[in-house]
């Protein structure tokens, strides 16, 4: 009986000192900035086209995602096994992602090809006054 | 690192922990999974109709308010801002999670009370937020920005972002009640008793994914 501990504290491993966490957050803020500045960029010269623009971002979201997960919620460091019972599940949303997005995409397009008042409505520029435009903006939906 | 199990030894017949790590903070991470998937759902939900939309709003446009700058254009700056803060908050969770291994109560209680101010000044940073764009006539089911080649916009786009950033302000604020619940615990020194700080590290997963959930949130409603 000697492996079993009543209490499991956690204290498997020394390795929670401060030094990777601090670099953790500057990493994170450094990500933040570049997202921030390339947006600006983008505004002031269009430059990095916005398809291009929108896939840097998502390669950094995820760098985010990865180091707040490993790092800060220590996930990293757990046992392998353990890893495994968060990372496969999550690989779902790869799937989900794609799908849904697809399937949006696809819906727009058969409308548009289909329901051409829908079309031509919302080509239609937003009369310049303020004010009650959202009924305008969904009535042509309403075919269904 | 990730540990290795020894191989040959027989982890789940019982009287051994195979994840070691204690049953509480398994199942906090198995919740936010099940919450992961929720905002997963929520976040798909607005790309897939946004992907079925013809015109959108361009975020650059909605977005570039900063408090007591008038109309100044500063697009992405204050959620940039907002993100900064929430980050820097997470950050004060883990030196509080890292001082609660070394039973260090005093440094708990410092860093417990940073954490929960990040929390607030980040909630009040999206009080204003809201405020500032239902000011401008924006909220559930009306939407007073135009798409960004000029057509009228359907009010999706203001319904998902109120729904999805006020779940996410949700998680927040339940965040900063647990973390205010933590930071009385330890003051009465209910882990100096109990020996260890389990608890503080229970509600730092649940903080830190808060932050998680804010950094898609961001790209999602902010940058794409």
């Amino acid at each position: 009986m000697e492996n079993v501990h009543p209490i499991d504290t956690g204290h498997h491993e020394p390795s929670f000192s401060t030094k990777p966490i601090i670099r953790t957050f500057w990493i994170l803020l450094g990500i933040t900035l570049v997202e921030l500045v390339l947006a600006t960029i983008h505004l002031k010269t269009g430059f990095p086209p916005k398809l291009v623009l929108n896939g840097v971002y998502l390669i950094l979201t995820c760098a985010k995602a990865f180091y707040i997960i490993a790092e800060f919620m220590h996930l990293r460091h757990e046992i392998k096994n353990l890893i495994m019972t968060i990372a496969v599940p999550a690989t779902l949303f790869i799937w989900f992602i794609i799908s849904f997005l697809w399937d949006g995409g696809s819906y727009k397009e058969l409308r548009n090809r289909y329901d051409r008042h829908h079309y031509e409505m919302s080509k239609e520029k937003a009369p310049a006054a303020e004010g009650e435009h959202e009924p305008a903006a969904k009535k042509p939906g309403a075919v269904e | 690192m990730a540990h290795s199990v020894p191989a040959g030894q027989k982890w789940w017949s019982g009287g051994k922990s195979p994840f070691n790590v204690e049953y509480g903070k398994l199942m906090m991470w198995y919740f936010l999974m099940s919450d992961a998937f929720t905002f997963g759902a929520f976040l798909i939900s607005y790309g897939s109709i946004r992907f079925a939309t013809n015109g959108w709003p361009d975020p650059n446009e909605v977005f570039r308010a900063f408090p007591l700058m008038g109309d100044t254009h500063l697009p992405l700056v204050f959620v940039s801002l907002m993100t900064f803060i929430l980050i820097a908050s997470s950050v004060t969770m883990v030196l509080a999670v890292a001082a609660g291994h070394n039973n260090d109560q005093k440094k708990v209680t410092t860093y417990m009370i940073w954490t929960i101010l990040g929390g607030i000044a980040f909630l009040s940073c999206q009080a204003w937020e809201w405020t500032h764009l239902h000011g401008e006539g924006a909220w559930w089911g009306r939407n007073p920005f135009l798409n960004s080649d000029g057509t009228a916009a359907t009010t999706n786009f203001t319904n998902y972002f109120f729904t999805i950033t006020g779940f996410h302000g949700f998680h927040v604020f339940s965040g900063v009640i647990i973390n205010i619940i933590m930071l009385i615990k330890n003051l009465r020194g209910d882990f100096a008793k109990r020996g260890h700080y389990l608890m503080i590290e229970k509600a730092g997963l649940y903080w830190h994914f808060v932050d998680l959930v804010w950094v898609f949130v961001f790209t999602c409603f902010y940058l794409l």
